[in-house]
């Protein structure tokens, strides 16, 4: 399905990416293009067809002339920018920030549901974690079993809130939101209640699938068996012209 | 309390009862919390172990015979998370005599199943294992058992380690791949071929 047409006053805006001669319309963002472009970026709270919040990092990136970091999912190309996606540098951030996801909760990978279709695990990999250099925290979070389909494990969880996202823009249910600060933060479903006791959920599951761990995921799947199917989002999102 | 940890204890007499060939690198391993399956996979090498057996000889294993560690090893491989008071004794004995040290899959990279029980009090954990879930004669052990630790560790957070082979347990190729660039001088990146829960 086409993307809606842009309007007449949107300009194209010609720059540089690893060196690379590109251009895009100039309300594209660095991460868009790349993604166009199959240059490889690491994400993890974007994604096409949910609104774009910067929380991770993970995509950050160098602009010459600009002396601190930014994310590519919330920077927008502009005319002669010049981009660098792999420096050492932005290759030191993005591995620290990958481990002090897994250092923060319970991420116990063999015995995960999502083991093998993860993302935080591709990341791992993707980014040279192979080992977590900082102490884990240790802390143990709740698990809530009570909808009759599905199942949050806070232990898991990284907080993208894509969950929350897909909820609000695309299901428009908004049962997802996010409590607390620091440690305590944590996604809850309507008034800090349990999921299955939720009023607004319509067990659409659409939180499930774009979570990009094993924190969502469907009752009855065992270690390794939850497959995530996130096809449907572009497409509805598409439908609805939210970008 | 007993100190099971003098196994591990190097002693002068403890070199192998036939020398190892020169030209052939020394290796010790040993497991530490863990369920072995990172030594069944090292077995899972199948045919290629004939030719490893070539270029490398196993001073100190569970694989072998030898009771004591030497007092210089090549190459040290440690399997499972440091839980107790004679895994840290193991640890730190491999590292005192191993020239390199490996740290072996998941349990020994991050934890793994063993630090599951972090998030919970060691004495709850003790009461769960030892009384509430034990129908005839629930008693705690004391005597011939080394101290649990307060918290499960990773090996590098108690010992520098050299070389991290993560994976529940890492495929045979893995560990292959890895042995065989350590034999031939170069630095394995094992992340290209294992990963956490592989």
């Amino acid at each position: 399905m086409p993307l809606p047409a842009p309007s007449a006053s949107v300009r194209v805006v010609t720059f540089k990416i690893d060196g690379q001669d590109l251009s895009a319309r100039e309300d594209e963002s660095i991460l868009e293009v790349c993604r166009e472009h199959k240059i490889p970026i690491p994400s993890l709270c974007w994604m096409e067809g949910l609104s774009v919040i910067g929380a991770c990092r993970l995509c950050v990136v160098e602009v010459a002339g600009v002396p601190r970091l930014l994310a590519a999912c919330t920077t927008r190309v502009a005319e002669g920018m010049e981009v660098s996606t792999d420096t050492e540098k932005l290759r030191r951030y993005r591995r620290t920030l990958v481990e002090m996801l897994f250092a923060e909760r319970n991420h116990v990978c063999s015995v995960c549901v999502s083991n093998g279709h993860c993302e935080l695990q591709w990341l791992a990999q993707t980014c040279g974690v192979d080992h977590v250099r900082m102490p884990y925290r240790n802390a143990g979070y709740a698990l809530d079993s009570s909808h009759e389909m599905f199942r949050v494990d806070h232990n898991r969880c990284v907080l993208c809130t894509r969950c929350v996202r897909v909820c609000d823009e695309i299901e428009g249910a908004h049962t997802w939101d996010v409590m607390g600060r620091g440690s305590d933060c944590k996604v809850i479903t309507d008034l800090a209640q349990p999921w299955g006791d939720s009023t607004t959920c319509t067990s659409c599951g659409k939180c499930v699938q774009v979570c990009p761990t094993g924190a969502l995921t469907k009752q009855g799947t065992s270690a390794g068996e939850m497959v995530k199917d996130q096809h449907f989002l572009p497409i509805l999102a598409r439908r609805r012209h939210i970008r | 309390m007993n100190s099971p940890a003098t196994t591990a204890a190097p002693t002068a007499a403890a070199q192998p009862a036939t020398p190892p060939a020169p030209g052939k690198i020394t290796v010790a391993t040993t497991w530490l919390d863990g369920c072995s399956g990172c030594h069944m996979s090292f077995l899972d090498m199948d045919e290629r172990l004939v030719d490893l057996a070539d270029r490398i000889h196993i001073v100190y294993s569970p694989l072998v015979d030898a009771k004591d560690l030497p007092e210089q090893v090549d190459l040290g491989i440690l399997e499972g998370s440091v839980s107790n008071e004679e895994d840290l004794h193991k640890v730190k004995a491999f590292r005192k005599h191993c020239k390199l040290l490996v740290s072996l899959g998941d349990c020994a990279v991050n934890g793994n199943v063993p630090a599951m029980r972090n998030p919970f009090k060691l004495d709850a954990v003790i009461e769960r294992a030892y009384r509430e879930n034990v129908d005839h004669n629930p008693q705690i052990p004391t005597e011939g058992v080394p101290r649990l630790l307060k918290t499960v560790l990773p090996l590098h957070a108690v010992v520098p380690v050299d070389v991290f082979i993560p994976g529940c347990p890492p495929c045979a190729d893995a560990i292959f791949y890895v042995l065989s660039e350590l034999i031939a001088g170069r630095t394995p990146d094992p992340i290209t071929v294992t990963r956490f829960g592989a």
